[in-house]
């Protein structure tokens, strides 16, 4: 403190070791136009790679969807042979659906299944309810003579190996899917009964799923699925049954 | 052995065995833990990590000289993001099935430590074909590391192997195997082996080294 000068003299000794010693040689800051050529470049090449891997694969992944959908429809109605993709609208009403798009807001997916004569075989349509570990999205097939669901196959779903999974391979629990029950009402607003699952062993009538022992959150999860779904398609879907009977 | 290809078998070893990112580095948990489910599983996750850090570390490699330090990290993300991209389109032209079994861990491909980690330290430094190599070597690292993972929790909480059935209809399967407990149950006891081998060779060293003395 006494002599001003020796502590600014030593800073000024220390603080360039300090800073050599932090930072080996630091060449100077790259200009700017070497970052903008390497980004520019970079970002042109990836972008060929990405276009190139996406045309490239565009055709193989659609069809694997479309044999992935096929696969799910076909196995809830064993008789069906080919399949066309229609929407029902909000407004009552259904149209055929074109190209892979999204569908209209509103507008419910489903799938008229024809057997080997071009007659309908069933519809087919998705459902999902929260699960014990998330959505449980399933597909279940509805066949109009007895306007029942006559079987279910499940989309996605990440239920516990060995509990909840059960809903695939439970002969008790998918033969409730034989017919289960899901006629309208008289002015077809919505289901005459609605579709739930009841503890197992305590179903009593045909609109009602029998849960598995154990994996009951998950056999709820399947009855809320197809309830909610039924409740907003089929009152769309009946009155124009018609239309779909035979294939256009 | 001549020294270059001593030099490149090291190079291609290292990510093999010394520096095995699952059990040496334990790096790229998330995906270790997460899909390790079954061999089939695992064994694609692996692949599809191994392309793009080949790939990705080729790439990083031949621009390393036109890459200026400020902007390497954007550099590495973007051509790490291409690959993970190209190889995402890939699986689902192969299988749907395992695309969805192996969901949103194809895409977080891109933030695995492993592969921005190799480009940093290896690929900037290195010319294209050293980089690929023990791009090489790590991937085929990983991969061995995901299948030592995946076989075991396969066989335990499935039953299975490559999906056969390996036991009789008497068998139950151990399910946390395969719930994320089993996860890490199973990497602890690999770490656990892995660091009693290294144990081991140490103190095989230090006996020999003992006796070396002793004999002097």
């Amino acid at each position: 403190m006494t002599e001003p000068s020796e502590p600014s003299v030593s800073a000024a000794k220390v603080i360039p070791i300090a800073v050599a010693g932090a930072t080996p040689p630091v060449p100077p800051a790259s200009p700017t136009a070497p970052m903008i050529r390497t980004l520019g470049l970079v970002s042109a090449i990836c972008g060929l790679i990405i276009v190139g891997a996406y045309q490239g694969t565009y055709d193989a992944v659609a069809a694997n969807k479309r044999i992935a959908t096929e696969r799910a429809v076909f196995k809830v109605i064993p008789a069906a042979q080919s399949i066309a993709e229609y929407v029902a609208l909000p407004g009552g009403g259904i149209e055929p659906r074109v190209g892979a798009g999204d569908t209209a807001p509103g507008g419910v997916k489903f799938f008229a299944a024809y057997d080997a004569g071009g007659k309908l075989a069933g519809i087919a349509a998705e459902g999902g309810a929260k699960g014990y570990a998330d959505t449980v999205r399933i597909m279940f097939g509805y066949a109009p003579d007895c306007q029942c669901v006559v079987g279910i196959g499940v989309v996605a779903m990440r239920e516990t190996p060995g509990i909840g999974d059960k809903i695939i391979t439970d002969k008790n629990f998918l033969a409730n899917f034989n017919a289960l029950d899901v006629k309208l009402k008289g002015d077809l607003s919505a289901l005459a009964n609605e579709v739930r699952a009841v503890k197992h062993g305590a179903k009593t009538s045909p609109w009602q799923i029998d849960a598995i022992a154990g994996a009951t959150i998950t056999s709820r999860a399947v009855g809320r699925a197809i309830n909610d779904s039924a409740q907003v398609l089929l009152p769309r879907l009946v009155p124009n049954l018609d239309k779909l009977r035979s294939k256009s | 052995m001549n020294p270059s290809a001593a030099g490149t078998w090291d190079e291609f070893m290292e990510g093999v065995w010394r520096q095995n990112p699952v059990f040496v580095m334990v790096l790229g948990m998330c995906p270790t833990l997460a899909v390790t489910v079954s061999v089939v599983n695992a064994l694609s996750m692996g692949v599809s990590t191994m392309l793009v850090l080949i790939a990705s570390c080729g790439l990083v490699s031949m621009m390393r000289n036109i890459t200026p330090k400020e902007v390497r990290i954007a550099v590495y993300i973007v051509i790490i993001a291409t690959f993970v991209t190209v190889v995402d389109y890939a699986i689902q032209a192969i299988s749907l099935k395992l695309y969805d079994a192996l969901g949103a861990f194809i895409q977080l491909i891109v933030v695995n430590c492993i592969i921005l980690g190799r480009a940093e330290a290896h690929a900037a430094k290195n010319p294209p074909l050293p980089a690929m190599i023990n791009a090489a070597g790590m991937g085929i690292g990983f991969t061995i590391g995901l299948l030592a993972l995946g076989t075991v929790r396969e066989v335990l909480g499935a039953g299975t192997l490559f999906g056969v059935t390996l036991f009789g209809a008497g068998f139950q399967p151990w399910v946390i195997m395969v719930l994320p407990p089993g996860g890490f149950f199973v990497l602890g006891a690999w770490l656990l082996f892995f660091s009693w081998l290294e144990r081991r060779k140490l103190r095989r060293r230090q006996a020999k080294l003992v006796e070396a003395t002793q004999n002097a």
